[in-house]
Order: structure tokens, then C-alpha cells, then sequence
């Protein structure tokens, strides 16, 4: 008779680890294991996973590819260089203590191969800061044949090896980016692509070492309101779980980067964070399985403090998964506009990020207030059909 | 819409919770009269209508059951049946803070081309039948699904798809008319295979279940599920109650959402004891489980009291004795406090397999 003794190392999260108030009164070793759809990475993958998800803490997300950086750095009248992309993200990377906030930061593949001006390894810096590194491995959205006007996602095509690659360079984790739009439809074929799309580069990533960050962001883009958002967002996680299962992905060890559900961005009818955290909360309690172990909200052109705003309001009870931010723009934006380039005001830039990323780190654990917050961090970043 | 909300929306999620209460879960007792006639026989007691309604009625009145009872699911036969002293089983059930179920389906039949795979039959008119037995009292119903494993790959695709989709449409149907649906999708235990062949193919058929039922917009917080535990095929070395119990919140934890209030097992075959002891082992486990882990029980609650029972009314106290023995075992598992006291009462009865190779129900 088996007995626990055969039993590896865990893949269901420790007690502590979740937070709830049950408590034991001699709390007990957990020993389980669970060994299907193990991949040589499995052990990792899981420890990968809950580390990114670790409470009061979220992720940084700069993978920006170089055009899109391009765009960052006019809007503060830079030159697109690398010196300037160079000394963007070393800003960014540097901060004191930013891994009291952020568990993991998103790079775009230069960055990852990048150093700072006295040499040091950009990737060697976030490790230093207790910060994962991740890696953009999407190639971008192209149009979608048969859709009607929709986007889906490449980048399947070598993504094992340029994976391992990527893992050989200090990434642990990996983002893909595809899009849904509601304006459009979405159709079912726009909608199954994404899917299936996320899915096989989920597996795919598992199987090289990568913790898969799962985003299929549906657009804020549209007159919709909240509830059309909830029914499209149902069906859309409906169908990449049910495809990441078909593709063995083993969920203990991605982590998810949804949109948060919120009336489209030119509907009339606005929401409250509360209603927001409701409607999101309701959809993740519908579609997302407990194994999961941490929900990073993308901001998608909210402002940086609703952002915040809508985070702290989903944590405002305790959840089965770790619901936190991997926020862009979100971060970045005061953060990028202090810094306007010039090197003495890298403090002050810095600053700024390290204000907003204790702010998401409070809304983490649902205890921030907006006292004291600057009206330049209210305003709103959407940019209609906004190209990534 | 992005789930059925319909009229009775509210009442369903209420319902679902309730019976998802922790310390309490489902007496089935909705054998047909054909299942019914072989436990019957089994105590040398003819299959007749009273005789029937005597051994639902020692169970419904036995003193303290129904403290750790939130739902008994009855065949459609026992819905309109009444005590000896006139008093109908809904009215004694809802007395007593249990809430009526029954069972909606027509049973089982092959799928012409696969290797003796199953569907379940039962849809047509079912809306209506269901609009009945909810004006008879019942508030929730259940639907079996039956899936095996078998040496070609079994279960197949085909015979995934076929019950998946046929639980969301009963699902459906069911919430449409008030009642909440117990979705079972049972995995047969036959077989020689080991206890992660079980958990991949549990795994795989519950990803496609939720699938089905999202597809169709089944209101989730109305629903409850009755999956089968997580073990080795009943030709393979048994396994203790903690790597069982491991292997089944492990498969449920990947594939369903917190939305659903409760999940009660069914007992499949495992004897009274071991069938407490599983689900004891897995409310004891200290991992995050968002639903309630609880029991709906046929044999693994009634083998004992049948025996005991025997068709004989002087046996009545004794064998409700019995079965009062069982559903505080039970209990007290689904708070992780079990402690085997259960074992002793209900003598080797209560260690007795229930196993029935190719079992049919």
C-alpha cells in the first residue's frame, strides 16, 4: 500500500501561502506532489509561479518593443536609440527596494541581452532586487484572415528554441500578447485563434522552462458597456482553459493577465471601482480554477491611480488566487515624464515609480487610499486603437 | 446573456449553497425500481411498493439523520410517497430542513461504434418533467453521466463530448424550471489502471464538462457537482485515503471554478468505511478548497442499514441506529474530524466493497 512517503515535492500551494483565516491548531507539514502533466520543469515552473505571486507584490511590465519604446520616448522628446531605450530601462530597473513591490518585471528581448553603461547585466540587476525576469516571445498581431477586421497573434514558429534561449539568458517567465475586440465581435474565429494561440505557446513554454503569462486583452476600444464586456470576457476564458487543457498545461504553474471587466472606453455609462471588482471577481470566480496561482491585471489605458483604484477594490476580501497588477503604462507614465530624458532626474523619476509601485502594492492587499495622490496621475491613458 | 438568469436565479443559489452547508450532505436514494428490486434481494425481501416505501421511510425518520443531512435525491416513484402515518416524504423532508431532490434521467444506453461507451438518456420533455417535480416539492435533481477507462485510449472523445453536452443541456433545463442540477460525470473504477491514469482522465473529463456547461450558460453558482474521487481502477493496488485524497483536490483544483458552491462525491462502489475515511483525508488537507468537499451517498451510506434492517420491523431502531452511525461519520469527514469511530459500529458491513464489476445502475 502506497503511502505518503512516495510523494514528491509540492504542487498545491501551502497553507501559508494563501492567506485564508482557517487556522490549525498544530499546523502540519503539507507533503503532496502531483505528477501528471509533469514536464522536466514542473518543480520550477510551480515555485516560479507562486514566487511572482507573492502577496503585496506584482509585476512590472517594460517589454515594450523598440517601436513602441519609440513612442515613449518622443512623448518626452528622446531619440529613438538604443542608448536612450538603454537608459530608460536602467532607470526602471534600479530604483532601491523596488522588489518590496514588484515580484517580476517583462522584457522585450533587446533588454534582455542588455546592460547598463557600466556593464552590468540588466537581467543580473533584477535578480539582485529579488525581481524575475521575464520575456516578451509574442511576435505581434497581424490581421486576422476570414474575421472580420480582427487581430490574431504569431510568434509559434521556433518559439521552443528561441525559449530555451531565453531561459539560458536568466528568463523565467514569458508573456504573449493577443488581442480580442468587441467593436469587431468578436467572431468565433477571432476568438478560438486567441485560445488556442495562448494555449500552444503555454505548452510550449512549460515545456522549456518559461512560467506562461496568459493575455488575451480584450479591448477597451468601444461604445459596450459593462455588461457585453462580462459575457465576452466569459466565453474568452471559457475557451483558452478548456484549450490550455487540451494542451496539458499544467496550471499550477502560469500565471494570467486579464483586462479587468469594465464598460468599453466611449460607452457613456462609467463604473465605480466597486462595480468593477464586482463584475471581474464574479467573472474569475466563473472561469478560473483555484490551481491557478496568481491573476495579474493588465491596465490597458485605465489611469494609473483607477488602475490602482480597481485593484484595491478586488482586494478587499480574500480570493482563491493572488490578484495583482502587471501594469505598463499604469507604472510608467509619471515615472517617464519626471525623467524627460535628463539625468538629474533620475531620482525624482525614480521616485515616482517607486510611489506607484507601493501604491499597487497596498492595492495588492486591498489597503490603499488615494489621499495625497497627484492629478497627474488620474489622468486617463487610453488611446483609441491603440498598436502595442 | 453571460449566464442563464432566469426567474429563478436567486432561489437556486441559495438552494446550491445550502446544500453545500459543511457538516452536511445527500443521502441518494433514488434507485430505480429495477436497482432497488437487487438491494432488496439481497435481504430476501420482495420488491414491492411497500416494501419500498418501508425502507425509504426507515431511513427518513431515523432520529438525528437529518441533522447531518441538506438533501436526499429520491426516484420520481418515492416524490409522491407518504409514511405509514400519511405524512408525504417531501412534507417530513423539508421538516426536517432537508431539502427533496430527484432524479431526472432515463438511464444509460451504448453509443453504436465504440467500444460499449454510454450516453445518457432523459432530455425530451425533461423541462416540463422538471416544472412537475418542482410543483411535487423537489428544489434540486441529478443526471449520470458514465464514462470508463479502457485499455483503446477509453474514454474516447466522442463519448466525452456526448455526456458533457448532455449534462449542460440537462443543467440547463433544470435551472430554467427551479431546480438546482447535480452534475455527475462519473469515471467507472473498473479496470487495472493505476491512480494517475484516473486523475488524467478525471481531469480531462471535467475540463470538458465545465466547457459544456459554460457553452451553454448554466449559472455555475447553481449548480453542484458529483464527481467521482480520484483512485486506482478497481483491479490495481488499493492506495491509502491521503494519496487518494491528494490526487482528487488536485484534479478538482485544476479544473473547477470557486463559482460552483459544493462539490459531493459519489461513493461508486468503495465500502461505507473507506468512502468516509477518502473524503475525511481530503477536508483534512490544508490547501485552499473554494468549494465544499461533501458526500452524496447511496451504498456507502445504506449497505449496513440494509443488512441490519433485514425487512424485518422489529429491526427498524437498530438499523436506523445504523445509518445514524454513517451520516455522522460522514459528517464530520466533510469537516476533516472523522476518527474511525464509524468502523466498529456498523461491523464488517461497514469495510464491506461494495464493487460491482461493470456495475449497472
Amino acid at each position: 500500500m502506497a503511502s505518503a512517503t512516495l510523494l514528491k515535492s509540492s504542487f498545491l500551494p501551502k497553507k501559508a501561502e494563501w492567506g485564508a483565516t482557517r487556522q490549525a491548531a498544530t499546523p502540519k507539514p503539507v507533503t503532496v506532489s502531483m505528477v501528471v502533466r509533469a514536464s522536466a520543469y514542473a518543480d520550477e515552473l510551480v515555485q516560479t509561479a507562486k514566487t511572482i505571486a507573492s502577496p503585496g507584490r506584482g509585476i512590472l511590465a517594460m517589454d515594450e518593443s523598440n517601436a513602441t519604446c519609440g513612442k515613449r520616448l518622443d512623448s518626452i522628446g528622446l531619440e529613438n536609440t538604443e542608448a536612450n531605450r538603454q537608459a530608460y530601462r536602467t532607470l526602471l530597473v534600479t530604483p532601491p527596494g523596488l522588489g518590496q513591490y514588484i515580484s517580476g518585471a517583462i522584457l522585450f528581448e533587446e533588454t534582455l541581452y542588455q546592460s547598463t553603461v557600466d556593464g552590468k547585466k540588466i537581467v543580473d540587476i533584477l535578480v539582485e532586487q529579488g525581481i524575475v525576469p521575464g520575456i516578451k516571445v509574442d511576435k505581434g498581431l497581424v490581421p486576422l484572415v476570414g474575421s472580420n477586421n480582427e487581430s490574431w497573434c504569431q510568434g509559434l514558429d521556433g518559439l521552443a528554441s528561441r525559449e530555451a534561449a531565453y531561459y539560458q539568458q536568466g528568463a523565467r517567465f514569458a508573456k504573449w500578447r493577443t488581442v480580442v475586440s468587441i467593436p469587431n465581435g468578436p467572431s468565433e474565429l477571432a476568438v478560438k485563434e486567441a485560445a488556442w494561440g495562448l494555449a500552444r505557446y503555454a505548452a510550449i513554454s512549460q515545456d522549456n522552462g518559461l512560467v506562461p503569462i496568459v493575455e488575451p486583452e480584450i479591448l477597451l476600444d468601444g461604445e459596450h458597456g459593462i455588461d457585453r464586456t462580462f459575457e465576452v470576457a466569459q466565453k474568452v476564458w471559457a475557451e483558452t482553459f478548456y484549450y490550455m487543457a487540451e494542451n496539458n498545461v499544467m496550471f499550477e504553474g502560469i500565471l494570467l493577465k486579464p483586462s479587468m471587466v469594465t464598460p468599453g472606453a466611449e460607452c457613456k455609462d462609467r463604473a465605480t471601482p466597486e462595480q468593477v471588482a464586482d463584475y471581474t471577481l464574479k467573472l474569475l470566480h466563473r472561469r478560473i480554477p483555484p490551481a491557478v496561482p496568481g491573476i495579474m491585471f493588465l491596465s490597458g489605458g485605465q489611469s494609473e491611480v483607477e488602475a490602482t483604484q480597481n485593484l484595491n477594490a478586488m482586494n478587499q476580501g480574500p480570493n482563491p488566487w493572488h490578484v495583482s497588477f502587471s501594469y505598463a503604462r499604469a507604472l510608467q507614465n509619471t515615472c517617464l515624464k519626471t525623467w524627460g530624458g535628463r539625468p538629474e532626474n533620475v531620482k525624482a523619476a525614480q521616485d515616482a515609480l517607486l510611489l506607484r509601485a507601493k501604491a499597487n502594492s497596498l492595492a495588492q492587499l486591498g489597503k490603499y487610499t488615494s489621499d495625497g495622490e497627484a492629478a497627474e496621475a488620474q489622468e486617463g491613458m487610453f488611446v483609441k486603437n491603440y498598436s502595442y | 446573456m453571460s449566464a442563464f438568469v432566469g426567474k429563478y436565479a436567486d432561489e437556486l443559489i441559495k438552494t446550491a449553497k445550502y446544500i453545500a452547508t459543511p457538516s452536511k450532505g445527500i443521502l441518494a436514494a433514488d434507485e430505480s425500481t429495477g436497482t432497488i428490486g437487487k438491494r432488496l434481494s439481497s435481504i430476501n425481501v420482495e420488491n414491492v411498493e411497500s416494501n419500498r416505501q418501508a425502507l425509504r421511510e426507515l431511513l427518513f425518520t431515523a432520529p438525528g439523520a437529518f441533522e447531518y443531512l441538506s438533501g436526499v435525491i429520491l426516484f420520481e416513484e418515492t416524490l409522491y410517497q407518504k409514511t405509514s402515518n400519511g405524512k408525504p416524504f417531501v412534507d417530513l423532508l423539508n421538516a426536517g430542513g432537508v431539502v427533496p431532490g430527484i432524479k431526472v434521467d432515463k438511464g444509460t444506453v451504448e453509443i453504436a461504434g465504440t467500444n460499449g461507451e454510454t450516453t445518457t438518456q432523459g432530455l425530451d420533455s425533461l423541462g416540463a418533467r422538471c416544472a412537475k417535480y418542482y410543483e411535487a416539492g423537489a428544489r434540486f435533481a441529478k443526471w449520470r453521466a458514465v464514462l470508463k477507462i479502457g485499455p483503446a485510449g477509453e474514454p474516447s472523445e466522442l463519448a466525452v463530448k456526448q455526456n458533457a453536452e448532455g449534462l449542460a443541456r440537462y443543467a440547463l433545463l433544470c435551472q430554467e424550471n427551479g431546480l438546482v442540477p447535480i452534475v455527475e460525470p462519473e469515471i467507472l473504477t473498473d479496470g487495472a489502471h493505476d491512480i494517475k491514469t484516473c486523475a488524467a482522465v478525471t481531469e480531462r473529463v471535467l475540463a470538458a464538462v465545465y466547457k459544456s456547461l459554460n457553452d451553454h450558460k448554466v449559472l455555475l453558482e447553481g449548480t453542484l457537482l458529483k464527481p467521482n474521487m480520484v483512485t486506482p481502477g478497481s483491479d490495481s493496488p488499493k492506495v491509502g485515503a491521503e494519496v487518494i485524497a491528494e490526487y482528487t483536490v488536485a484534479a478538482l483544483r485544476r479544473t473547477v471554478p470557486p463559482a460552483v458552491p459544493g462539490v459531493v462525491f459519489l461513493s461508486g462502489g468503495q465500502s461505507e468505511e473507506e468512502a468516509s475515511q477518502n473524503l475525511n483525508a481530503m477536508n483534512k488537507l490544508e490547501v485552499l478548497k473554494p468549494w465544499t468537499l461533501s458526500f452524496s451517498f447511496g451504498r456507502a451510506l445504506q449497505q449496513s442499514t440494509l443488512k441490519k434492517w433485514a425487512g424485518k420491523k422489529e429491526n427498524v431502531a437498530s438499523a436506523q441506529a445504523t445509518f445514524l452511525v454513517r451520516c455522522k461519520a460522514n459528517s464530520e469527514a466533510t469537516l476533516g474530524k472523522y476518527d474511525g469511530a464509524g468502523a466498529g459500529a456498523g461491523d464488517a458491513a461497514a469495510s464491506e466493497s461494495l464493487h460491482v464489476k461493470g456495475y449497472k445502475y
